[in-house]
């Protein structure tokens, strides 16, 4: 099994790598979905060197914890976070999206090792989840189910098909990320369809709802922790972020959602990040 | 092929859903990797038995097609094989997309269980009389498509795709109709059965229009026509060998079906022999219209999609040949 990372700093400086990762991919691609990725690096960080059971040497290892990306657009992240837990070599990083690739620009299960299910068309993997965890539940099994979500995608009638779901096999064993970050691909999604008050929405539906500045590597760690505390309830994660994190002109602009940055803002963009790693590196432990 | 011993008089009479039902309590009682999803409509999708039998591998979802299809991906990403059951109308109408990316892109083992399917729901009217379910389903990659022709062999058919692994979809419907396969009747995915051998045209057909295509057969034959009758219980993949012999055989295909005229087996098989054996066709069915309230054999009368319908069309075909 996967040995955990709990040092924050080093999780901190793991997520600086990602993002420098996913920068490289994108630019390398000339094309993907930047913000949402970047946006959600310290939680992937803390998702893979932290919170998951898993073992990138033996992918199908069926005590694993799942990790179902209903939010297919930003699996570069999960690409990098994979990549950098061990599951394939980082060089392949930069394949993503060409001709022959197994990073497809949407992920695909079975092109890559660590990819539990297909996704692209929103709204459809807390539905998947639901399945693996009354799977889970039923045979007492002890792994856990992750549902990573956008939530713009939260529009999808689906989503709340689900949710009604997971509340009635009082799903305990689940937890839902809902990546907070305020925009979809035409502009805020309070103007496009508004979703507050979204806590309530998800208590009313049943669920443990849990919000948490998606930033804060501990307190998103905590809030995993808390998730697996409450057995009656299926929990969700309201995690608060900014849209390009760190990078100073993609923050909180929509327009980010879906281009590529091209050579010079990535190379901005590397700059700024490597600026931000050094001052991770200055931190007290 | 083994049928029953007079094609006109059948002893028994049963749903093709009623089929399903029986393979899945019986198939459920040997593989507890069986599960079996609902959207509302156990009862009327015979899955009521397994549902009391085995109720730790049940689900019910509500009226929601969407959720069916993604639970169900999920239930066979962890190497079940969950079987979702529903109106045809509602599942693939209404969850293609869960469909397409969470069962056949992710090629997880679901089978997808549509009930209801056709005219001969009868008096629900043209909203629940699947039409185009054909079309949806066979348009997407790594899914089987099957469309047995009495209750028997449908539960022959739903036991076949349990023990395939892989994404299909069976095609059943609600009324009753004649059972005239017998338990030694072959069958096996992707091989059509000739039930009827013939030198002057073939009909091929699929549900309950291969009974009627028979007896649309028997009478033709008084007139001095030699008519072959196949049953295509898959529709995906097309047994070529034989679809194509029959062509060679007679030069006139008749594809009969409870489906829209585009898109169906019948589009199907014109795709298969325009490719490797070009000949002409009356591909019937449904010619783009919507169905409509009525009796289950008075809308087959009315459609001509049955014996007496089968037979006009037949004899139209080889006078325009």
């Amino acid at each position: 099994m996967f040995k955990k990372i709990n040092n924050i700093k080093q999780l901190k400086l793991k997520a600086n790598e990602i993002r420098q990762d996913v920068v490289r991919m994108l630019n390398a691609a000339k094309s993907g979905h930047p913000a949402g990725a970047i946006g959600l690096a310290d939680i992937f960080s803390a998702l893979f060197f932290n919170v998951l059971y898993h073992d990138p040497k033996n992918p199908e290892w069926p005590e694993r914890d799942r990790l179902i990306l209903s939010n297919g657009h930003v699996c570069p992240v999960l690409y990098a976070a994979l990549a950098h837990t061990g599951y394939f070599p980082r060089e392949e990083l930069l394949t993503l999206r060409k001709l022959g690739s197994r990073l497809q620009g949407h992920p695909h299960r079975g092109s890559l090792p660590g990819i539990e299910n297909s996704s692209g068309p929103l709204g459809q993997g807390l539905s998947i989840a639901v399945g693996t965890a009354i799977v889970a539940k039923r045979e007492k099994k002890k792994w856990r189910t992750y549902c990573m979500m956008s939530d713009g995608e939260l529009d999808e009638g689906q989503c709340w098909e689900a949710a009604m779901l997971a509340s009635k096999h009082k799903l305990g064993n689940l937890t839902a990320i809902v990546d907070r970050n305020n925009i979809q691909i035409d502009g805020y999604t309070e103007e496009v369809m508004p979703l507050e008050p979204l806590a309530e929405k998800f208590r009313s539906f049943g669920w443990n709802v849990i919000n948490v500045d998606g930033h804060n590597i501990k307190k998103f760690i905590d809030a995993c922790e808390e998730s697996k505390a409450v057995f009656e309830k299926p929990t969700v994660i309201i995690a608060h972020t900014v849209p390009g994190k760190t990078i100073s002109f993609m923050e909180f602009v929509a327009e980010w959602h879906g281009k590529s940055p091209g050579d010079e803002l990535a190379k901005k963009a590397l700059e700024e990040l490597e600026r931000e790693r050094q001052r991770i590196l200055e931190e007290d432990e | 092929m083994n049928l029953i011993e007079d094609i006109h008089s059948p002893k028994e009479w049963k749903a093709t859903r009623e089929g399903v039902g029986r393979a899945l309590v019986e198939e459920g009682g040997k593989n507890e990797d069986i599960w079996v999803l609902s959207a509302d409509v156990t009862e009327s999708t015979r899955v009521h038995e397994f549902a009391e039998k085995f109720p730790k591998r049940f689900v019910q979802v509500g009226v929601a097609e969407q959720n069916l299809a993604g639970v169900a991906a999920g239930i066979a990403s962890l190497g079940k094989i969950a079987v979702i059951s529903a109106y045809s109308v509602f599942s693939p109408g209404r969850n293609w997309d869960q469909i397409r990316v969470a069962i056949c892109y992710n090629n997880v083992n679901v089978k997808i269980h549509g009930s209801h399917s056709g005219l001969n729901v009868g008096p629900d009217g043209a909203s629940h009389q699947a039409l185009e379910d054909i079309a949806m389903m066979r348009a997407l990659p790594n899914i089987i498509v099957l469309a047995p022709a009495d209750a028997l062999e449908a539960k022959k058919a739903m036991v076949a795709a349990l023990r395939y692994k892989g994404p299909v979809y069976i095609r059943t419907s609600r009324d009753k109709t004649p059972i005239f396969t017998t338990e030694t009747t072959p069958f096996e995915i992707g091989k059509a059965n000739v039930y009827r051998d013939g030198k002057d045209v073939a009909i091929i057909a699929h549900g309950l229009q291969v009974y009627q295509s028979i007896l649309a057969a028997e009478e033709l034959a008084k007139e001095g026509i030699d008519v072959a009758v196949i049953d295509c219980h898959t529709i995906k993949p097309l047994d070529k060998e034989t679809i194509v012999e029959y062509a060679k055989k007679t030069g006139l295909v008749v594809t009969v079906e409870e489906h829209q005229v585009h898109g169906g087996m019948g589009s199907a098989v014109a795709e298969l022999l325009s490719e490797y054996w070009p000949t002409r066709m009356k591909i019937h069915g449904v010619y783009d219209t919507f169905g409509e309230s009525g009796e289950c054999w008075e809308l087959l009368k009315k459609y001509k999609l049955d014996a007496t319908g089968i037979m006009e069309v037949v004899k139209e075909a080889i006078e325009k040949k």
